[in-house]
C-alpha cells in the first residue's frame, strides 16, 4: 500500500451493501481508489453503479440499511496521521471532526441541501463556528469573504438572502462557500454541475479549479458526464456495477481505454466530427437490477467482446496494465507479464 | 422578428410555419390577485419546420424553449401569433386559433415525448393502456386489435411485446422513454415534439433512444421539433438549430453552419461552455465567461436582450433591438453587428483519433 506523503486518501477493496428486506443490494462490491493531494479524481459511471455510495461511504454518510461491510478508507490527517475511517463509529465524535473540516461534500441539488428557513449567512457560519475557534464577528466577516472568494455579487449582502433568492448558479456557490468554509483538504462533489445550465456549468468547473489551485485541496469529482471528466480530471476511475472496471489517468482513460464497457462509453457519445445521419454506438441492453446481478464479471452479459466459458464464471481481478492504469476484464488475464494489482482478500 | 425560411428550392412548403409567436403569464398579486405584470416567456418567435426534418430548439433554462413546444402541442393557447399546421388534404390551418374540439384531428398528427420517463407515465395504468389510450379515444381500435397494435407498437420501439400488462415501475428509464416513444407513435403522428427526450437518460441508454429516433424517422418520415439543452446530442440529430434567449429566437441555421460559424454572440458563448469529451483538447481555446445572470422575462433589458452579457455590446445594443437578418443564405441571425464580428465556432476535432476504439 502506497504509504507516501503524498497520497491524501486510499481506498481499498471498499464494500458497502444495503440490507434490505428483499435482499442485500451490494451497491459497492470492490472498489479501489487512490487520490494525491492537489489532485483531481473523477469516478464516472452510470446511475445505479455505485458512484454516489461510495462517496458517502468515505464520509461515513451511508443512509441505513446500507453499511460498509469490509474494505479500508485511509485518510491522512492534517497531522500526518492516517486514519481508517472505514473502522470509525459513523455517529462518533472523531468522524465528525473530519466531515466539514477535513473533507466536505457538495450535492448536485443545492435547492434541497441547502436550509430553506436559514440565511445562507447562518448556513456558512455553523460551519466555521463548529469547526474553528472564532468569535461570532470573526465568523460573519470569514463568511463574507467566502462569498467573494467564489464570486457571488454584493457578499455582505447576500450574506442575509435565503437559498430561495438565488439562481441555481449562484446556490452552488453558496454551497461550495459552506465546503470550503474550514478549507478542507478534501472535497468531495457529488454531480455538482448536472442541474446546471452548460454555461453555468462551466462557470462552477472553473471556480472549483482555481479553488483548487490557490489551496491545494484535493477533489474527489463525482459525475456521470465523460466530457466534464475530460475538463478536469487527473485520474479517471470507471465504475459498474458497484466495481471499478478500469482507472488509470485521463489521457489513458481517453486515449487508451482497455475495459470494453470504458470504450462502450466513449463511443456512446454523440461527437462533432461525426457523419450526418451517422448512429451512434450503442451498448445492448441495460444496467440489471441490483439483485440479479450477474455471475462471474457483472459486465458480461453487455459485453461484446465475452469470452464464452469465462466471463460469465470467473470473477476478474484488478490487472495492470501500466503503472498508475489497471483493468477489471478477463481479456488482460491471458497476455504474459501480466501482474495482478494485490487486493487484500 | 421573422424567421421565413421557406426557399422553393429546399422543399415546396414547410410541415408547421410558426409565425410572431408570443405566449404571456400573468403575474398576480394582492388579495385581489391582481394582473400586475407579464411573463414574456415567448416573446416573437417565428420559425417553419419542413417535412421529415429535425428541428431543434436550444437555448438556457427559462428561454422558453419548452413553452414554444407546448404552444405548438396546444397544452397552452397562445397570447398572439399563428401556428400554421399543412394538413393532410393541402390546406393549412391556423392551431392557435383553434378551439379544443376542432383541435382533435391534429392533436393525432402532433404528438409530445417528454423529458422525464418516471412522472410521464401514470403509475396505475399497465402499458396496454397507456400506449393504447389514445387509440382508443380515437376510435380508431379495441379489444383484441388493440393489443395487437400495441405490441406491435413495443416491438417497433425496442421492448418485449410480452410486457404489455405490466406496469411502468417494472421499467428502466430507458424502457419508460421507450414506452412514451411508442405512445407517442401510436396514431401514426406527423410531427412529433421531442421536449428535453433524453435528457434524463444514461449516456449509453441515451445513445440507444437517439438510434432509436432516428430510425423511426427515416422509417415514417416523421418531423422532430427536438427541444434540449445538451449541444452535442442536438448537434448530432438535428438539421436545423435554433438558439433562444428570454423568449426569443436569436440565430437559426442548418446544424453545420451553426457550430462552425455562429453569428450571435450568445451562440459562441453557449458553444465556448460545452466541455469536450477530450482531455486533450482542454484549455484549447480560451472559453468566453458570460458575466451576470440570464435577464428577467417578466422585465428583460432594453435594446438587445443579451447586451449586459455580451463581451461586444456597443451602444447601439442598449437602445435599438436588432432585426432577424438573412445574412447568408438560410442563416438568420438578430444581432446589429453579426457581419463585422469574427466569432468562433466549435474547433474541428476531427483530427485527434477517434477515442474508445483503440486497444
Amino acid at each position: 500500500m502506497p504509504d507516501d506523503n503524498d497520497t491524501l486518501l486510499d481506498v481499498r477493496d471498499l464494500k458497502t451493501h444495503f440490507f434490505t428486506d428483499e435482499g442485500v443490494v451490494k451497491a459497492v462490491d470492490g472498489v479501489n481508489l487512490s487520490l494525491k493531494r492537489g489532485q483531481t479524481l473523477c469516478v464516472v459511471g452510470e446511475s445505479g453503479c455505485g458512484k454516489s455510495v461510495t462517496a458517502r461511504s468515505i464520509l461515513r454518510i451511508v443512509p441505513a440499511p446500507g453499511r460498509i461491510v469490509s474494505g479500508e478508507i485511509s485518510f491522512r490527517g492534517r497531522h500526518g496521521d492516517r486514519i481508517d475511517l472505514a473502522r470509525m463509529n459513523p455517529r462518533g465524535r472523531d468522524i465528525r471532526n473530519i466531515r466539514g473540516r477535513e473533507i466536505s461534500m457538495i450535492f448536485q441539488e443545492p435547492m434541497s441541501s441547502l436550509s430553506p428557513v436559514h440565511t445562507i449567512g447562518s448556513q456558512l457560519m455553523e460551519a466555521i463556528l463548529l469547526h474553528l475557534p472564532v468569535s461570532k464577528g470573526e465568523a460573519r466577516k470569514r463568511a463574507v469573504s467566502l462569498l467573494d472568494l467564489v464570486g457571488i455579487p454584493r457578499a455582505s449582502e447576500q450574506l442575509d438572502a435565503y437559498s430561495f433568492e438565488l439562481s441555481g448558479g449562484m446556490r452552488q456557490r453558496a454551497m461550495i462557500a459552506i465546503a470550503l468554509a474550514c478549507e478542507p483538504q478534501l472535497l468531495i462533489a457529488d454531480e455538482p454541475t448536472t442541474a446546471l445550465d452548460v454555461t453555468t456549468q462551466a462557470n462552477i468547473l472553473d471556480l472549483i479549479r482555481e479553488l483548487q489551485e490557490d489551496s491545494g485541496m484535493s477533489v474527489l469529482f463525482i459525475t456521470h458526464d465523460l466530457s466534464v471528466v475530460a475538463e478536469i480530471a487527473d485520474e479517471v476511475v470507471v465504475m459498474y456495477l458497484g466495481r471499478d472496471v478500469e482507472s488509470g489517468d485521463v489521457d489513458t482513460i481517453f486515449h487508451n481505454p482497455k475495459h470494453p464497457y470504458t470504450r462502450a462509453l466513449l463511443q456512446s457519445i454523440p461527437r462533432y466530427d461525426s457523419l450526418a445521419g451517422e448512429r451512434l454506438y450503442s451498448l445492448k441492453g441495460t444496467v440489471p437490477h441490483p439483485f440479479s446481478r450477474p455471475a462471474g464479471c457483472p459486465f458480461h452479459p453487455r459485453c461484446d467482446d465475452v469470452i464464452a466459458g469465462q466471463c460469465n464464471t470467473n470473477d476478474p481481478q484488478r490487472y495492470s496494465i501500466s503503472a498508475g492504469h489497471s483493468v477489471r476484464c478477463l481479456l488482460y488475464a491471458a497476455e504474459e507479464n501480466r501482474s495482478v494489482v494485490d487486493t487484500p482478500a | 422578428m421573422d424567421f421565413e425560411i421557406n426557399p422553393p428550392s429546399e422543399s415546396s412548403r414547410p410541415l408547421l410555419e410558426v409565425r410572431n409567436l408570443h405566449m404571456r403569464f400573468p403575474i398576480k398579486r394582492g388579495m385581489f390577485r391582481r394582473t400586475v405584470g407579464f411573463v414574456k416567456a415567448v416573446n416573437d418567435v417565428s420559425f417553419s419546420i419542413r417535412l421529415g426534418e429535425t428541428l431543434s430548439l436550444v437555448g438556457e433554462s427559462g428561454c422558453g424553449k419548452t413553452t414554444t413546444g407546448r404552444c405548438i402541442v396546444r397544452v397552452y393557447s397562445p397570447s398572439a401569433g399563428s401556428i400554421q399546421y399543412q394538413a393532410d388534404e393541402g390546406e393549412s390551418v391556423d392551431l392557435a386559433q383553434l378551439d379544443s374540439r376542432a383541435l382533435r384531428p391534429y392533436r393525432r398528427q402532433i404528438r409530445m415525448i417528454f423529458q422525464d420517463p418516471f412522472s410521464s407515465l401514470n403509475p396505475r395504468l399497465p402499458i396496454l393502456q397507456i400506449v393504447g389510450e389514445s387509440l382508443k379515444v380515437h376510435g380508431i381500435a379495441s379489444g383484441s386489435e388493440l393489443e395487437d397494435r400495441v405490441a406491435l407498437l413495443l416491438e417497433r420501439v425496442g421492448l418485449r411485446p410480452e410486457y404489455i400488462r405490466r406496469y411502468p415501475h417494472a421499467f428502466s428509464g430507458g424502457e419508460r422513454q421507450r414506452i412514451g416513444i411508442a405512445r407517442a407513435l401510436a396514431l401514426n403522428p406527423k410531427l412529433i415534439v421531442a421536449d428535453e427526450a433524453v435528457s434524463a437518460l444514461d449516456v449509453s441508454v441515451q445513445a440507444q433512444i437517439l438510434n432509436l429516433m432516428q430510425d423511426l424517422q427515416e422509417e415514417f418520415n416523421l418531423t422532430y421539433l427536438f427541444i434540449a439543452h445538451d449541444l452535442s446530442v442536438v448537434e448530432h440529430i438535428s438539421h436545423r438549430v435554433a438558439v433562444m434567449y428570454v423568449g426569443k429566437i436569436v440565430e437559426l441555421a442548418s446544424t453545420d453552419a451553426l457550430f462552425s460559424k455562429p453569428l450571435h454572440p450568445y451562440t459562441e458563448a453557449l458553444l465556448s461552455a460545452v466541455p469536450k469529451p477530450d482531455p486533450r483538447l482542454r484549455n484549447s481555446g480560451a472559453r468566453i465567461r458570460l458575466e451576470g445572470e440570464v435577464a428577467d422575462p417578466s422585465n428583460p433589458p432594453s435594446g438587445c436582450y443579451f447586451h449586459p452579457r455580451c463581451p461586444y455590446a456597443q451602444d447601439r445594443c442598449r437602445h435599438e433591438e436588432p432585426a432577424a437578418r438573412e445574412i447568408r443564405h438560410d442563416h438568420w441571425v438578430a444581432c446589429h453587428f453579426a457581419e463585422e464580428l469574427e466569432l468562433r465556432g466549435f474547433e474541428a476535432i476531427g483530427s485527434s483519433p477517434r477515442m474508445g476504439q483503440a486497444r
